[in-house]
């Protein structure tokens, strides 16, 4: 999940008899799935939370980008190579769609970039993991993007228009992401001894940092109840990490790799896999800041955004000029 | 800050025949680079054969709060509708 602990904004979920007029229509028409668009009346907590949530999630598709486009110049067949390119663009699309859904909320896009360049607003804490080598690309499509579509899929129904039709665009292209690094990581556990090692490997380190990307338990998790009464969240992060469990141990066996989890086993009772919960001390952690690629991810955002200034500032200057010049031609 | 780039509204022809469609928005110093970008964030699979951009502060939108004026009056006029009308079966398709 690309949005993880979002704090939602208020005092929690009110009564009927606690809300205003104004509160208690705008609830009724979440519960009969009618959209919210953005020049409805809405709760300031809901606008604030959702900026924070579509923010988040755009910061993850753009800081996303970084660790996978250290392999475009790396990797090893032109195809791949092409496909890594086009994935990695896609990502910087998803990005777009989704700070276009947080300006219609009246945010900036300067505002919320500047919001992620100084560390006031946070990323996916996978993309604080380094990608180490080739089969780290594979594994990252498969797992991460995997368990952003587990996310994705049932926020395309979400309440707020723009955020879903931004869903709902992301989704089309993101099954693409996923089967493209499930393909890559195939052709390594199929490959040498050595580079199914090298795909196990990848496995190995990217499970756990997978799990977190649902957020914490939920029996920790303390903000979900008003979000998913205003449906911008849809499903508990237990109830999307079981799920994504559940579909990836299979696409593990068949490639002949072990999931890196001794009690992980198959529980008949319940209809699902049982498995080891992350360590959260970790994902605090990494979240806090101190994960292994949190200062050189912010470092290179930072790079980035300074160095393309002159570039933003000189096609503006020109923009403008040529726009004077045309009023004084007319 | 002082220096952000204009929001657009781009509309894409996705197929020849049909009429442009609203598919989202994107900053741009102006149109030429609006139509540049927008061809990049929003036709990579082939999903058009024309853009439109408009920038937004051109669009004038109606208000949530005018809905009840604006369509409610056409409600009742279930005469617009060709159901609304009976014709005998010997007339055949009309």
């Amino acid at each position: 999940m690309y949005a993880q602990m979002i704090k939602t904004a208020g005092t929690g979920v009110k009564s009927r008899e606690e809300m205003t007029e104004q509160e208690r229509a705008f609830q009724d028409k979440i519960d009969a799935d009618i959209k919210i668009e953005p020049k409805d009346w809405m709760p300031d907590d809901y606008r604030a939370t959702l900026i924070r949530q579509i923010g988040q999630h755009a910061h993850s598709e753009i800081v996303g980008q970084l660790p996978e486009g250290n392999w475009i110049t790396r990797a090893p067949t032109l195809e791949r190579k092409a496909i890594l390119l086009a994935k990695v663009q896609d990502e910087a699309g998803h990005g777009l769609y989704l700070y276009c859904a947080a300006e219609t909320l009246g945010v900036s896009r300067d505002e919320i970039t500047e919001m992620l360049l100084d560390g006031r607003m946070k990323y996916s804490s996978i993309f604080n993991y380094p990608t180490l080598n080739w089969a780290d690309i594979g594994a990252v499509g498969w797992l991460v993007d995997g368990a952003a579509i587990m996310n994705q899929v049932p926020l395309q129904r979400t309440s707020f228009g723009p955020y879903s039709r931004a869903m709902i665009r992301i989704c089309k292209e993101e099954s693409f992401h996923q089967r493209q690094g499930y393909d890559a990581i195939r052709k390594m556990a199929e490959g040498t001894p050595e580079q199914k090692k090298m795909a196990q490997d990848a496995l190995n380190r990217l499970w756990y940092p997978s799990l977190m990307m649902f957020g914490p338990s939920d029996k920790d998790s303390v903000h979900s109840a008003q979000s998913m009464a205003w449906k911008i969240k849809i499903n508990t992060n237990d109830e999307l990490r079981q799920k994504f469990v559940d579909q990836t141990v299979p696409q593990a066996e068949y490639l002949g790799l072990t999931i890196p989890d001794p009690d992980l086993k198959w529980n008949e009772e319940r209809g699902h896999y049982d498995f080891t919960d992350p360590d959260w001390s970790e994902f605090y952690d990494v979240v806090k800041g101190n994960g292994p690629c949190n200062v050189d991810r912010l470092a290179a955002r930072n790079k980035a955004w300074d160095d393309g200034a002159w570039v933003r500032d000189g096609l503006l200057a020109h923009a403008r000029k040529k726009a004077a010049a045309k009023v004084a031609a007319e | 800050m002082k220096n952000e780039w204009p929001l657009w509204e781009i509309f894409i022809r996705g197929q020849h025949g049909m009429s442009h469609r609203h598919v989202g928005s994107l900053h741009a110093p102006d149109a030429e680079m609006a139509i540049k970008n927008a061809r990049d964030v929003y036709t990579r699979r082939n999903e058009g054969v024309s853009i439109w951009v408009v920038e937004a502060r051109h669009i004038a939108a109606s208000s949530p709060s005018d809905k009840g004026p604006l369509y409610e009056p056409s409600e009742s006029k279930v005469y617009r509708h060709p159901t609304f009308f009976d014709i005998p079966d010997e007339v055949g398709a009309m």
